[in-house]
């Protein structure tokens, strides 16, 4: 059992993820009407992405700036698998072509592409949805890190990918729905995903999801390589010269992140009924950074918050500022950088856990022994 | 019988843009030996280093390791073969524990799922603690790397090499920025490691050189100037001329 809670994180660590499940599953539930909670397991989907990240940039170093790619693609494998179960040849008699997407029929393409054929299926759909991200950041990795190419111009190659990957789908109108994406989504195996009942169902399966890959995170973050990753982003050549290849590191931080980031994708795809590329492109990916930086880059659980948080503030403030929004986010952005830049996890290691270690007194206390370092505690 | 000679460089070249920082090198280093490299700044001595244990590739020549060619090698393929190196700043993890940074370089579970289900053994604890008493911070296990004196930095990363137990280790000045009484540990724990390893070291303090080296080789614009004991070299007039001094 002591071995169980080690390989996680610690009892400290599982405690905070505890209070974190008790929110989400429990108290959160409770207290929101089914609106408001399905857009909370919204911005829960973008946690996905922000976990990831805390994992491949806060602690390996590599600051991706694409990761929409990999939301992208988690999503569009879902959408693309409940777009043909709702355009079943009895939803789309009045089509030229009945049996195919709307959209594609409006493009006067009159047979399904090829591309289109293995989402059919949910299990193919499923494994396509895991295994196409985590083969992407593979190859990109493989082709970027083998070449010793990181720091900012990874950042940048990321981004102009993600671009690209935008520029794709936009222009590719007939396969991928374009600009609008993939929309007017219903139904999974003949279940409403509309209803009030589905949301519920969906948003608790959201959660859990989160959850596992937080498990997952803190089980990598545990074992030698959790402080590989550390000790990479610190003096990547002593590393290499202590007989590591530091490149398959990096291609597999990276391709969990993907992961991650594609789940999070086919979440948003089921709970928001649709996919569009604006949550592929330079700017989704860039504000998924910020969820990361905002919580905290070195706290899994902190990504988590840091995502609700501003993504809560960006609904209520952009329906106030719509224009305005934008320049908020660049500011907290700076701000979050310049003054906490361990996020809400170094406000809350620095100022709520010394008054909560006085109230619980001796339990809180083992945490804090030296050695531990920031980095292992945050 | 195996060979006495672990480390054998034959005309190596390397070039940056037309300017040769090593050129045209033959240098022989036997089992066990402690190997001292001196010489003027610029001589090329880190780039000898840096191109036997990979960070630089040679243009031209051959470095045999026992029976490996080593130009051929990728850095941790270099490592596996059992050749170690230390950098001339200290380059140790400053965010983990000194304990972290010697299992970090415990051979073993150097894969990436080989690290991701490594088991922290009995062996590898025992071996971190032995380890940690030789560079003589068994008392600092426990504390972040980066609170280390710059003196325990270098032995850390000392002691980083040593855990792998390489047949070949290279220090690129291991006491620049030391004080005298951790110099002398420093001579000390460089005579008790080299018992049954080879050792090149690069150094410009003449009194630690004088402890520690069997044989001293001299170089200069790259290329070799002088090699032998450490008396000898001093009276080369040659070596008086380009770096010692009158």
């Amino acid at each position: 059992m002591h071995r169980w809670i080690a390989a996680f994180g610690g009892g400290q660590r599982l405690l905070q993820l505890l209070a974190l499940a008790v929110l989400l599953l429990v108290i959160l539930p409770l207290t929101l009407d089914i609106f408001r909670l399905n857009l909370l397991g919204k911005y829960l989907t973008y946690a996905f992405v922000a976990v990831g990240l805390v994992l491949c940039w806060g602690y390996g170093g590599i600051l991706s700036l694409g990761q929409g790619i990999f939301f992208g693609v988690g999503g569009y494998c879902m959408a693309m698998f409940l777009k043909l179960e709702s355009s079943a040849p009895e939803f789309t008699s009045i089509q030229s072509t009945p049996g195919i997407p709307d959209f594609m029929d409006w493009n006067q393409i009159t047979e399904l592409p090829l591309m289109w054929l293995p989402f059919h299926s949910l299990t193919l759909t499923i494994i396509l949805m895991l295994t196409v991200p985590a083969l992407i950041a593979f190859f990109i990795g493989f082709a970027m890190f083998k070449r010793r190419v990181g720091g900012v111009y990874f950042a940048i190659i990321t981004q102009a990918i993600a671009s690209i990957a935008t520029i794709l789908i936009v222009g590719q109108q007939g396969y991928t729905g374009g600009i609008n994406g993939i929309t007017d989504l219903r139904t999974l195996l003949g279940w409403d995903i509309r209803s009030d009942s589905a949301r519920y169902i969906l948003y608790f399966v959201c959660c859990v999801a989160l959850i596992i890959c937080l498990l997952i995170g803190q089980f990598v973050l545990e074992s030698r390589f959790g402080k590989l990753l550390i000790a990479m982003r610190d003096q990547e050549d002593r590393v290499r010269f202590s007989g590591y290849d530091v490149a398959n590191i990096k291609i597999f931080v990276f391709a969990l992140a993907a992961v991650f980031s594609a789940i999070g994708g086919a979440m948003f795809a089921l709970q928001v009924g649709f996919m569009s590329p604006s949550f592929v492109g330079t700017v989704a990916s860039i504000e998924m950074v910020i969820f990361c930086a905002v919580g905290g880059r070195l706290s899994l659980i902190g990504a988590v918050y840091g995502a609700l948080l501003v993504n809560l503030a960006k609904t209520m403030l952009s329906e106030t500022f719509p224009q305005l929004w934008i320049v908020f986010m660049g500011a907290l952005f700076i701000g979050v950088v310049l003054l906490f830049p361990q996020g809400l996890a170094g406000i809350y290691n620095d100022f709520v856990r010394p008054h909560l270690s006085r109230l619980f007194g001796r339990s809180q206390r083992k945490a804090s022994e030296p050695g531990t370092g920031q980095e292992a505690q945050s | 019988m195996t060979s006495p000679i672990l480390l054998a460089i034959e005309d190596l070249t390397v070039s940056f843009d037309g300017f040769k920082a090593v050129d045209g090198l033959n240098l022989y280093v036997e089992r066990n030996e402690v190997r001292v490299v001196i010489g003027p700044n610029g001589a090329g001595k880190t780039t000898l280093l840096d191109l036997i244990c990979g960070k630089t590739r040679a243009s031209s020549g051959s470095i045999m390791f026992k029976n490996t060619e080593l130009t051929k090698l990728a850095e941790n393929q270099i490592v596996k073969a059992g050749v170690g190196r230390k950098f001339q700043t200290p380059s140790i993890y400053e965010n983990l524990t000194v304990r972290e940074n010697l299992q970090l370089s415990y051979p073993g579970g150097r894969t990436v799922f080989g690290s991701l289900f490594f088991k922290t053994t009995e062996h590898v604890t025992q071996r971190v603690c032995e380890v940690a008493a030789d560079i003589f911070l068994e008392e600092r296990l426990d504390v972040s790397a980066g609170l280390l004196s710059h003196g325990q930095k270098q032995w850390l990363e000392i002691g980083m090499l040593l855990i792998q137990d390489p047949e070949l280790l290279m220090l690129d000045e291991p006491v620049a920025g030391m004080s005298v009484p951790e110099r002398e540990a420093t001579a000390d724990l460089l005579r008790r490691i080299s018992n049954n390893r080879s050792v090149i070291v690069i150094e410009h303090d003449m009194d630690f050189v004088k402890d520690i080296a069997n044989k001293v080789t001299v170089l200069h614009q790259g290329k070799l100037l002088a090699e032998g004991k450490m008396d000898d070299v001093q009276k080369n007039e040659k070596v008086i001329e380009v770096y010692l001094g009158h």
